[in-house]
């Protein structure tokens, strides 16, 4: 037993599990009551927005009591709440057709987009983080490092612009932009991919390049290492054989953190590349005041944060017997 | 070696940790696509329509989309501002002007049912009773539809309306058929060329031919293109870069001038630059204090130099306006020199006015033209002792709001679209607050007049609000059409509220 463990005085996994998981719910549901306010103080009204220029009052007040907007926020909530719950995510103002199935269509791409380009950044880093921390004194490792650094500066729109400016725009060899379906033409689904989850990843992709740097860095001057190395194994051998799983749980970590960054990223990456994502259809709605497509839309990030929050925290147990406990 | 599995597998699983997530989205390509080919066209255009029912859901967006390509309406207007024949193919007025005689053209709906005048008389008198949108008011003035024979329909107008027949080349003039309506939100049926095959939100219409639309019993001439692409571009480089880079045929109106010069540059396209509707405003406030005296209107009119904002703003296209009336008008003249740049002489009149120094707020629409124009027009009136403060207000929520329902402001720059939006100076209660007795009654003797009169009293409506300085028409917003060379039958103007497909065709072909 480590000290570690004694001090938290013991306890299953699946407990420290089930609280995690206890602490998930309580999250998402503070969520929903904070995006339900919200929307409800925004200024400009759906009903007014749905009716365009010239409407009169009282059409305006009718379809405002179609909306449901005149009764009051507690029965409204509850009414969204619940009908959440079940699945329903209420029908919208603006394009009269379910939401659910919207967001289902939307969320799709947003996770293409948003997996593609976490696959981009691990593909950068992991290898460059690692030739980096095991070359840090010779110039290549040196080289790795400051490149990561200039990486980490630019934003992702800006990589996105300057892409398409060069690969599309220049070159013509990828689209500018526009999603196809990866089940009607694979190939041209992956093709259109590629920029958006490049611009993504690559800014991503330099952050995480230099924690796995100093991850790796931080295991290599460990004992067990040195002992690795004097048992005469080459340096790339022992950090495979004995430090990567060490140096993977910080970076599990920020991988975390980053793919809330990512979800957030993919926001601003749909509108430059014009793909029909959560993200478009979450500016969409603002502009429209379709307040339940925007409820539900945020939502749904909110929860999809909150649970790879959680998935981190079950993968760190995993990981590290040492932390089941604390 | 455990060890070596585990470290493997640690890193695997953080590499597929956002993987499976992602297959979900697999149930994102359920929608029909159509491929590319030369009988394909990609139109990039920018406002998407949220759904396909213009009845009730107001804005440009779906008429832009639908009309004259998947509805047809009686009568057109073509781009010159004429009206000419559409479902209808002639129509009688009567002496007293109250009594239109239409003599309807074989047609038939994509769902297979033919076009008959009861559907003139279902369609106009669901625009009375069904449709929510205040375009709808355009149609009170009919007081009965008669079906004299399966091509012949008779409207009977409550008194004689010059405004009502233009009215019908818009949305209210469309024509549908009673087993069509069913979910016109999301299932349009139209006589039109075209039929909306799929859509994909957030990115493409797709429109085929309707298969009804011309039969070896009734051969109408087909459209070019077998199938049209309407992809939306809510970001006006990413619609630049779609055209540069292949991915659309024609940008249906350049959003950003700027870039306009690298498209005339390239010989790959070609550039259209015409009129629309569009006349960008900037809004006084005439119930409101200083706003409401007509000195200091003159005065911030004269204290603008509207050649010099038109060229800062939006790249010197356009065209300078001097009233509420586009030159594709029949009753256009040049009035944009009413009003020269003339900083002393506004200076003497905002003294005149007991007005050393103004402070005014500026509360404009949050889109590029709206806000550029905005900080020409703090600089200029500076220069007079106005000060502006600019506050840009999210559009159209916000503006939509402030603006134009509570009349909260004392300046706003927006564009207003909507044909012969003249009319809305005859509305008291529009957010403009200008009420005059003469503008009004003109108004509405010009409607019911003989069709000279009609023209020269629309004239004399247009010269009152130029010398009231009711608003400053800042200029009319251009039409820039950008097409690959090949693309043939585009306009440059921008009349109706339709983005015509009828007759684009790709060069070589007929």
């Amino acid at each position: 037993m480590t000290a570690a463990e004694r001090v938290a005085g013991g306890g299953s996994p699946a407990v420290a599990i089930a609280r995690r998981f206890g602490i998930l719910v309580v999250s998402v549901a503070v969520a929903s009551v904070v995006v339900f306010a919200f929307m409800a103080v925004l200024p400009g009204d759906p009903a007014q927005v749905a009716l365009g220029v010239n409407a009169t009052p009282e059409l305006v007040e009718r379809t405002r009591q179609e909306f449901g907007l005149d009764r009051p926020l507690v029965a409204q909530y509850l009414d969204w709440v619940g009908g959440v719950l079940t699945g329903d995510f209420g029908t919208s103002y603006v394009t009269k057709e379910a939401i659910g199935p919207q967001l289902l269509d939307r969320l799709g791409v947003t996770l293409w987009l948003v997996g593609a380009g976490m696959l981009v950044a691990l593909l950068i880093a992991v290898p460059t983080g690692i030739v980096a921390a095991v070359r840090h004194r010779r110039p290549s490792g040196v080289v790795v490092s400051a490149a990561s650094q200039v990486g980490v500066a630019v934003p992702a729109f800006l990589a996105a612009i300057i892409l398409v400016q060069v690969f599309a725009v220049q070159l013509g060899w990828l689209p500018s932009g526009g999603w196809t379906p990866p089940a009607y033409d694979a190939g041209a689904w992956l093709r259109g991919l590629i920029l958006p989850a490049v611009s993504l990843g690559l800014v991503q992709g330099a952050v995480l390049t230099r924690y796995v740097r100093s991850a790796v860095l931080d295991v290599q001057r460990e004992d067990f290492l040195r002992t690795a190395r004097a048992k005469g194994l080459r340096p790339y051998p022992a950090l495979v054989r004995h430090g990567l799983r060490n140096a993977a749980v910080p970076v599990v970590t920020v991988l975390g953190v980053q793919l809330a960054t990512l979800l957030v990223g993919a926001v601003v990456i749909e509108r430059v590349f014009v793909l029909p994502g959560l993200g478009s259809m979450l500016l969409d709605s603002v502009a429209a005041r379709d307040l339940l497509a925007v409820q539900g839309i945020v939502l749904v990030l909110v929860v999809g944060v909150l649970l790879v929050n959680f998935l981190v925290d079950v993968l760190y147990t995993v990981l590290d017997p040492r932390l089941r406990r604390s | 070696m455990a060890t070596r599995r585990s470290a493997l597998s640690a890193l695997v699983s953080a590499t597929v940790l956002a993987a499976p997530l992602a297959l979900a989205g697999c149930t994102a390509g359920s929608t029909a696509m159509v491929g590319a080919g030369p009988s394909t066209l990609a139109v990039g255009l920018t406002a998407e329509p949220q759904n396909f029912d213009f009845t009730t859901t107001d804005g440009a967006a779906i008429p832009q989309a639908l009309l004259y390509n998947v509805y047809e309406t009686l009568v057109k207007v073509d781009s010159d501002g004429e009206i000419t024949a559409g479902l209808a193919e002639s129509w009688d007025v009567s002496d007293d002007r109250t009594v239109y005689d239409f003599h309807l053209r074989e047609a038939t709906f994509s769902n297979g049912e033919p076009f008959t005048a009861s559907d003139v008389k279902f369609s106009i008198e669901r625009v009375q009773q069904d449709w929510t949108i205040s375009l709808k008011s355009g149609m009170d003035v009919v007081e009965r539809v008669e079906v004299v024979g399966d091509h012949h329909a008779r409207v009977v107008l409550r008194r004689p309306s010059n405004s009502w027949l233009r009215a019908m080349t818009t949305r209210i003039g469309a024509m549908f058929d009673p087993a069509g309506v069913a979910d016109l939100a999301n299932d349009p049926v139209g006589t039109g060329p075209y039929d909306v095959a799929s859509r994909r939100r957030g990115d493409s219409v797709v429109l085929t031919r309707n298969a009804e639309y011309s039969t070896p019993e009734n051969p109408r001439p087909r459209p070019g293109y077998r199938t049209v692409v309407l992809k939306y571009y809510a970001d006006a480089t990413a619609l630049n870069n779609a055209l540069l880079s292949g991915g659309i045929d024609v940008i249906s109106g350049v959003t950003a001038p700027d870039s306009v010069p690298q498209f005339e540059a390239d010989n790959r396209f070609r550039v259209l630059q015409g009129t629309t509707n569009g006349e960008v405003v900037l809004a006084y406030n005439n119930r409101r204090a200083p706003l409401d005296d007509v000195r200091v209107r003159k005065a911030l009119t004269y204290a603008i130099d509207r050649k010099a904002l038109l060229e800062a703003a939006w790249g010197g296209r356009g065209k300078l306006i001097g009233s509420m009336v586009p030159p594709t008008d029949p009753w256009f003249e040049d009035l944009s020199g009413a009003y020269p740049y003339d900083p002393d002489r506004a200076r003497r009149l905002l003294r005149e006015a007991g007005h050393e120094s103004l402070r005014l707020d500026l509360r404009v629409a949050n889109l590029p033209y709206a806000v550029s124009s905005a900080q020409v027009i703090a600089s200029h009136l500076k220069k007079v002792g106005v000060t502006v403060d600019i506050e840009p207000l999210d559009f159209p929520a916000v503006w939509l709001q402030q603006v134009f329902t509570d009349a909260d402001y004392d300046m706003s720059i927006v564009q207003h679209v909507e044909p012969q939006d003249i009319t809305t100076f005859g509305d008291p209660g529009f957010y403009w607050g200008y009420d005059s007795d003469r503008v009004q009654r003109l108004l509405t003797e010009a409607d019911t007049a003989p069709p000279r009169e009609y023209i020269a009293d629309m004239r004399k409506v247009a010269r009152t609000l130029s010398d009231a300085a009711a608003a400053n028409w800042l200029f009319l917003f251009p039409n820039i059409v950008v097409a690959k060379k090949e693309v043939r039958g585009l306009h440059a103007n921008q009349v109706s509220e339709s983005f015509d497909l009828t007759g684009l065709r790709r060069q070589g072909t007929s």
